[in-house]
């Protein structure tokens, strides 16, 4: 019965071939147009890192001025001065911890064929590594022995490697970085995070370092930040000044595995910060932060208002296309009043004529779901094409094509419905007459 | 005109006519809303930056080894890119408006002050800036070559002399007495004096709540390693003097490298990216969406033409010019659209509202709607116009037939 269904759909769709266009192309707009922002808006939401991102939590007090917070709304610093860090990473509370911060070295290679480059790079602590799970394709990070060490080792990106050793395995060989030489411990594999959750504050698209180093190392070595610094009071001149003042540019993730740890490290910070309001630190009201991954991605809308109202106007264009599916639909079903009056007349029954139908409107959703999904493609391309670091969060993977093509094809039969129904409801006696 | 007709005629395809009539109302909501945040952003991405962009470029040059003394590679750079044909100036800089990158810091009237009076930028930079930037001062005087104080990197700043953009000096001293006064800085003394107020230069951040208020310090202080320059090249000769220089401060020193030498122009580029995406997306949407409105239009059109074609016969066959046939069809569209854009008028201003209250967006200037009523009408009159055509060159004979 469908197979005789789908060939009287087929034929109805070729005797109106511009109003069977219209209404495909229709579909396949809105659907193209939708899907487009959708996944962009879909991708940048969605969990980096879905296996641990409610044990992964960023670490934030106010240590801001007492005349004006950090930022309007009233939140903290997203960042943490090198005292505080300093002292949750002694007290060494939670599960994993770790403070970073972006800096920028020259690599000098030993090969003189190769021009010594500028690279960022991520100063940080051994648990980094065990935290944020970057796939290693050689050796492994370095240890907390190393940490404390200020070890002169080094865990490249593959790039990095790339560039510098033709991607072979470089575990123990020798890097040198502005003049110094580190040894490599380790060689990560491929990795790109779609956002860059562990430092928001250079952008969320970023890539990741060319590099990374002991924290401890960097340091020592007065590595300054090539990321976001703020100071709100008065900071004396010199390097161990800068460290004991009250500027704020270091980012730090605990990893706590329960709920009890959790809790254990929030009534932690709380009696730091009143330890320290003793000291006369701390003057603003409590009011520490421990987010976790998805909760920071909201608060920090790495989903940017811009792509949300994509996504809102182009569904209200679906809708658009939609409504005018419905129309474009019920005209072509009242125009077979005729034929339909016949067949009910023949013995088909109300439920054939609305399968029949339904039918009909399911073919023209497939159609404008496939054109879609090529729109689709073509859409992502040309964002690709306007933002350029959105090559991570505009390509679509097998759940978006699935959703684009069921998308279409619920949005069509939602728009063949009512017209079906009407169909169904032409009394057969009324349009025999009429012939 | 013969209204009464065509109403009831519409009451018999009430559905059709209202699927329509939505179709219209949320075209012209969205249309006027897209619009204008289009409107926002080109206005956005059409703010002068104060300084020249079409002759400029600026680098960063980061050093390595021991005994690297930034300061006076930074100075010998400076004399050799000064000393290149085709270059007309150069100045060492932290910043250039729209890199989105800088130093941002409050300034106060009073030692010791809880709120400082005013927030700026700080452009660190030499006494070829204003010539290099090319902004225009318009009050005291530029520095002097003997103001620009030699600063190891992180030390405080405390200039004697400071220029800053007339934006800042009005929101500092409101009276317009700017020149010559003192500012802090720091909290404590010593102050700088203003000695000179340039037209405008914007703040490196594009997304700034105060993107005109910028201060010029005279120092030379390299960021660890690190130095930049901002060169401008004789009109017509920047992307020739790029590569020349490019290639000089290779050769002037082996042991740093040169970052990307990028014009301003390209800075303003990658600045308003996001700006320049979103109004291609909107108007991309507005595009399909006019296409699809008017495509049904066209289509119901048709269908009714074809339905009703008897009925055209009969009225040609009694009198009826093809003249009244076009009008029928012209003002039925007319109707329909009308009572489409009404509701559409309803839900523009709720979307607006919804992304003011959201978005914290500026309010729907109330303009758009009765400019968009116009366009929506002349684009259902034009979709109509073919089916109406096709409507009016029905013979009366029709009506004789298949009777």
């Amino acid at each position: 019965m469908f197979a005789y269904y789908l060939r009287l759909g087929w034929s109805s769709l070729k005797r109106n071939p511009i109003l069977t266009t219209l209404m495909v192309l229709g579909i396949a707009l809105g659907v193209g147009t939708s899907m487009t922002t959708l996944t962009v808006m879909y991708l940048m939401g969605s969990d980096p890192i879905p296996w641990k991102s409610d044990k992964l939590h960023i670490v934030q007090v106010d240590n801001w001025d007492p005349a004006q917070p950090y930022n309007s709304d009233g939140t903290p610093p997203d960042q943490l001065t090198y005292r505080d860090a300093m002292a949750f990473m002694q007290a060494h509370k939670a599960d994993r911890q770790t403070v970073m911060y972006k800096i920028q070295m020259p690599v000098q290679p030993e090969n003189d064929s190769i021009k010594p480059f500028n690279s960022l790079g991520r100063a940080t602590y051994a648990d980094f590594f065990a935290m944020f799970d970057p796939p290693f394709k050689y050796g492994g990070a370095w240890d907390r022995g190393q940490d404390d060490q200020h070890a002169r080792v080094v865990v490249l990106s593959d790039k990095t490697n790339e560039k510098l050793f033709g991607g072979a395995d470089s575990v123990g060989k020798r890097v040198r970085l502005n003049d110094l030489d580190y040894t490599v411990v380790g060689v990560l594999n491929t990795w790109q995070p779609r956002i860059k959750y562990y430092d928001l504050t250079n952008g969320s698209l970023n890539s990741p370092e060319g590099f990374y180093l002991p924290f401890t190392t960097a340091i020592e070595l007065k590595a300054g930040s090539a990321g976001n610094n703020s100071c709100w009071n008065n900071v004396t001149s010199g390097w161990d000044a800068y460290l004991e003042s009250e500027c704020v540019w270091l980012q730090m993730w605990v990893q706590t595995d329960s709920a009890a740890t959790f809790a254990d490290y929030r009534a932690y910070l709380d009696s730091y910060v009143a330890e320290q309001k003793k000291l006369g630190r701390f003057a603003r009201p409590l009011n520490n932060r421990l987010l976790n991954v998805r909760e920071w991605m909201a608060d920090q809308k790495v989903v940017s208002s811009d792509v949300e109202v994509q996504s809102g106007l182009s569904l209200a264009f679906l809708v658009v296309c939609l409504l005018n599916t419905i129309g474009l639909l019920l005209s072509k079903f009242m125009r077979k009043s005729g034929e339909i009056g016949l067949r009910r007349a023949l013995g088909a029954s109300r439920r054939q004529i609305f399968a029949q139908h339904l039918v009909e409107a399911g073919v023209i959703g497939v159609s404008g779901g496939l054109i879609g999904l090529l729109l689709t493609f073509a859409g992502l391309a040309i964002v690709r094409l306007l933002y350029s670091d959105f090559a991570r969060v505009a390509t679509l993977d097998w759940v978006m094509v699935l959703m684009t093509v069921a998308l279409a094809i619920v949005a069509s039969l939602l728009a063949g419905l009512y017209p079906t129904w009407r169909a169904c409801r032409i009394v057969p006696a009324l349009q025999l007459k009429t012939q | 005109m013969e209204i009464r007709p065509i109403l009831s005629a519409l009451m018999r395809s009430k559905v059709s006519m209202i699927l329509i009539g939505l179709q219209v109302a949320l075209t012209l909501a969205i249309v006027c809303n897209a619009l204008f945040i289009i409107g926002q952003r080109l206005e956005r991405m059409n703010r002068p930056s104060g300084m020249n962009e079409t002759d400029t470029f600026w680098f960063g040059s980061v050093g390595f080894g021991q005994g690297y003394d930034a300061t006076s590679v930074l100075k010998s750079d400076l004399a050799v890119l000064r000393q290149m044909p085709g270059v007309a100036d150069a100045t060492t800089t932290n910043s250039v408006p729209m890199s989105q990158g800088g130093w941002q810091s409050g300034i106060s009237l009073q030692p010791k002050q809880k709120t400082s009076t005013a927030n700026s930028t700080m452009y660190i930079v030499d006494s070829h800036a204003l010539n290099t930037y090319g902004v225009k001062l318009i009050a005291g005087r530029d520095f002097k070559p003997e103001e620009i104080e030699d600063h190891p990197f992180g030390d405080r700043l405390q200039p004697k002399v400071v220029i800053v953009t007339k934006a800042l000096a009005d929101k500092l001293f409101p009276n317009g007495d700017a020149l010559g006064k003192p500012i802090y800085l720091d909290e404590d003394p010593p102050t700088s004096t203003i000695v000179g107020i340039v037209e405008q230069t914007q703040q490196p951040w594009i997304d700034s709540d105060t993107i005109d208020n910028s201060t010029f310090i005279p120092a030379f202080m390299p960021y660890g390693s690190r130095t930049r320059y901002l060169v401008r090249a004789e009109p017509g000769r920047r992307d020739e003097v790029m590569k020349a220089v490019e290639q000089k401060m290779s050769e002037a020193n082996p042991s740093r490298i040169i970052g990307k030498v990028r014009t301003i122009e390209q800075v303003r580029k990658e600045a308003y990216d996001g700006d320049r995406a979103m109004a291609i997306i909107l108007a991309a949407v507005i595009i399909a969406l006019l296409t699809i409105t008017a495509l049904g239009i066209v289509g119901m059109a048709s269908f009714w033409v074809a339905q009703r074609t008897k009925q055209i016969g009969t009225r040609r066959a009694l009198g009826a010019t093809k003249f009244d046939i076009l009008r029928y069809f012209q003002t039925e569209n007319f109707i329909i659209t009308t009572l489409g854009l009404l509701v559409g008028g309803v839900l523009a201003y709720a979307l607006s509202l919804w992304l003011m209250h959201a978005y914290q967006s500026p309010r729907l200037p109330w303009y758009y709607v009765p400019v968009g009523f116009v366009c929506l009408w002349l684009l259902g009159q034009a979709a109509v116009l073919g089916p109406a055509l096709r409507a009016s060159r029905v013979p009366p004979a029709v009506a004789t037939r298949s009777v």
